[in-house]
């Protein structure tokens, strides 16, 4: 099979040589210290800076049921020319992704359109139909392929409900990731609750509505013992929340996304539908919280919630519009940020993105050791590109970055020594 | 009618905040002017023969609809109503696909009351080549509304805004009247107060230019104007506060109330009134109510926005 050694790449701040053969990573080391064999392809990456391939473990594709949204092959496409090898995507689909042929499908879909990845895992409901009521057949899902259990989009009310799921997937080896939202408190809310929505005559959701619900998930969680994954973390009483159960040894792990670093509240001024997403953006105070919550590891990884919409679904006005935004084609330029600010060094940048979320799901990653999978991609710092129809992969562009320009952006990747982009 | 040469700039009113001083009061003097009309036995100067204006009304209104109707009838323009049952919103198409077919049928104006906040400016974006008049977009802004609040203040206190006080009771949280005309007598130099339970004040009350009170009897001394807000069924069906009863016995306007305010201190209400529940009939029914004047000014006060905006490149030719 395929054979070559990708030479001047930047991993870490070092230039290296990587050699790939059969799919894996045969050598890596400092530059001139590989030697090739006989008839490899040399590829110089010209200094480029080296990450192995990322997971996104919170995605939407829409496939069954939505798929003028998005399908599979076309979220994919996405992940792929995002630096994402593996993404992980939620049940909340037409049928709902709460029993094993649902699973198949959605996995045969990604082997069609991508054969040697990206990789899709899906995340099977927790609850039949996402209803809250029953318990999904966890077990068939987990044999048919998903990593995880989630109820996301459709915030679990019964508290009953969610002890059994985390005991019953606690036997399977799984995690349960649970959208912590207070369903009463968040009820009909466009955006956060504050000064802004005061004035914009918007319904608003309090933090609270969040905090609540993930101080109840770690008491349970310590109380059985059993590990727990809390989705989109937006503020900072939830930051508080996760610190607090970490502290007392609780297995809790914890998510946030690229905007809740980078946007707050103020970009639903002037009824910008474009930034409407549940949870809502937050005050100022809480991205800088989030930042230092991600930068100490409070929170241990970063994922998109990447949730495509089409262009008439979220051009209504903002109480009718649908919530969430696109993320995988913009997720690694936007956070490459966090390193540019001092927030991440690019170890604890890749740690976040890929080795942390690996170890959390269970999914194989690259760390550059032999025999490790070929899953790596370049990307140009420098390299300046605006965020526009033409420049995206997502069958959506339903990001409040439309129109901007971005700085740094994936050339090329491979993927089980693939070059897939 | 005045023939002074003025420039109106804005292609649309969608709230309050986009006015200056100088603006609202070229606005209130342009009522002024126009209300003499309403007062004649023949109701029409056709300064607006052959321009159009869409009321494009996708929430129930009657004084407001009413309004505008005559308001464009008077000047001579000729009003189209639309309603959102009866039209192809109830059959689906979107807001956006509605304005650009009533955009493309070449109204001059368009008059829209809509549920959703921000509405209107979602119209006016999206619609460059025609004006649109915010008639009340959710609980964000109502600027006719308060427009007309200010007309008819203006004649009560004879020109002098600065050193009143107006307080606002009940649903400010819900209030697109609240909204609007906390800016507007603010911008005019009147101090507000507000009274209401907790549960009714919007989000980030305290960012806004108001004196906050949940007790009636201690917001009332050294006010000059009381405004009631109407109380809607569907806020104790969410659960924020028990019943109409107490209510009304915590926030109902009734004359020992009045008494409590500054000597000669009168009533308002953006209607429609809810007799012994916002406010008591004794107080409607009293000399001490402005409330019919409310409706009166509304007239003027729509002709007045439905002028200036209908001939601003008029004007804007002729300047």
């Amino acid at each position: 099979m395929i054979s070559f050694i990708l030479a001047n790449a930047r991993l870490l701040g070092r230039l290296v040589d990587v050699l790939v053969e059969d799919g894996r990573i045969a050598a890596c080391g400092e530059t001139g210290s590989v030697a090739a064999p006989e008839g490899a392809e040399r590829i110089d990456a010209g200094g480029q800076i080296l990450f192995p391939s990322f997971i996104d473990a919170h995605t939407h594709l829409r496939e069954p049921g939505f798929e003028w949204k998005e399908d599979v092959a076309s979220g994919l496409s996405a992940a792929a020319h995002g630096g994402f090898g593996a993404i992980m995507c939620m049940a909340n689909t037409s049928p709902v992704n709460d029993e094993a042929s649902v699973t198949r499908l959605i996995m045969e879909k990604g082997r069609q359109a991508f054969p040697h990845g990206p990789r899709v895992h899906p995340i099977g409901a927790a609850t039949v139909g996402l209803k809250g009521e029953a318990m999904a057949p966890l077990a068939e899902l987990c044999e048919a392929g998903c990593v995880a259990f989630s109820n996301d989009g459709v915030p679990l009310k019964s508290t009953e409900i969610l002890r059994r799921v985390m005991e019953y997937a606690s036997d399977l080896g799984l995690r349960v990731i649970d959208h912590c939202e207070d369903p009463w408190l968040a009820k009909g809310s466009c955006m956060n609750e504050g000064v802004v929505s005061g004035h914009l005559g918007l319904r608003g959701q309090p933090d609270a509505a969040e905090a609540i619900q993930a101080l109840r998930d770690i008491m349970l969680a310590e109380y059985l013992n059993v590990p727990l994954h809390i989705a989109h973390v937006s503020c900072a009483r939830t930051v508080d929340a996760i610190r607090w159960g970490k502290s007392r040894g609780v297995q809790v792990t914890a998510e946030t996304c690229p905007h809740y670093l980078f946007l707050d509240e103020s970009w639903m001024e002037g009824y910008n539908m474009f930034a409407k997403i549940n949870p809502p953006l937050r005050t100022p105070a809480d991205v800088s919280a989030l930042r230092q919550a991600v930068a100490e590891g409070v929170l241990d990884i970063l994922v998109t919630d990447h949730s495509p919409h089409a262009a008439h679904e979220k051009e209504v006005p903002v109480a009718e519009a649908p919530n969430g935004f696109t993320g995988m084609d913009l997720a690694v330029s936007l956070t490459y940020g966090l390193v540019r600010e001092g927030v991440l060094d690019e170890a604890a940048f890749i740690e976040r993105w890929c080795y942390k979320p690996g170890e959390i799901f269970r999914l194989p990653v690259n760390h550059f050791q032999p025999g490790d999978p070929a899953d790596f991609f370049l990307f140009d710092p420098e390299l300046e590109w605006k965020v526009c129809r033409e420049n995206l992969y997502s069958k959506s562009w339903n990001t409040p970055w439309l129109g901007q320009t971005l700085k740094g952006r994936l050339t090329a990747h491979w993927i089980g020594g693939w070059k897939i982009v | 009618m005045q023939q002074e040469t003025f420039i109106w700039r804005h292609k649309d009113l969608l709230d309050v905040d986009q006015l200056t001083r100088e603006e609202v009061f070229l606005l209130l003097d342009t009522a002024a002017s126009l209300h003499e009309v309403n007062l004649r036995s023949i109701k029409k100067a056709p300064v607006l023969k052959g321009k159009s204006i869409i009321l494009f009304f996708a929430e129930d209104s009657t004084r407001t609809k009413t309004s505008f109707d005559i308001a464009g009838k008077r000047l001579g323009a000729d009003t189209f109503g639309l309603s959102k049952s009866g039209s192809s919103m109830q059959k689906g198409e979107s807001l956006k696909d509605t304005a650009l077919t009533l955009e493309a049928m070449h109204p001059d104006v368009i008059v829209i009351r809509h549920q959703c906040s921000g509405a209107a400016r979602f119209l006016a974006e999206r619609l460059p080549s025609c004006s649109i008049v915010n008639a009340g977009d959710g609980w964000h802004a109502h600027p006719t509304q308060s427009l007309l609040d200010a007309f008819t203040l203006r004649r009560h206190w004879n020109g002098e805004f600065e050193g009143k006080t107006v307080l606002i009771v009940g649903d400010c949280a819900h209030s697109r009247v609240f909204r609007s005309d906390v800016q507007l007598l603010t911008l005019l130099g009147v101090k507000v107060r507000i009274c209401a339970p907790r549960t009714l004040l919007p989000a980030g009350v305290e960012s806004w230019p108001v004196e906050v009170f949940s007790n009636l009897d201690e917001a009332l001394p050294g006010v000059d104007v009381v405004m009631c807000l109407r109380l809607q069924l569907e806020r104790m069906a969410a659960g924020l506060l028990p019943d109409m009863r107490e209510y009304s016995a915590r926030y109902c306007l009734n004359p020992r109330h009045l008494e409590l305010a500054n000597p000669g201190a009168k009533v308002m209400h953006p209607g429609p009134i809810m007799r012994g529940n916002d406010v008591s009939a004794a107080v409607a029914d009293s000399p001490d109510s402005l409330i019919l004047t409310q409706v009166e000014s509304g007239v003027a006060v729509r002709m007045a926005a439905l002028f200036l905006l209908a001939t601003r490149s008029d004007n804007g030719a002729r300047a």
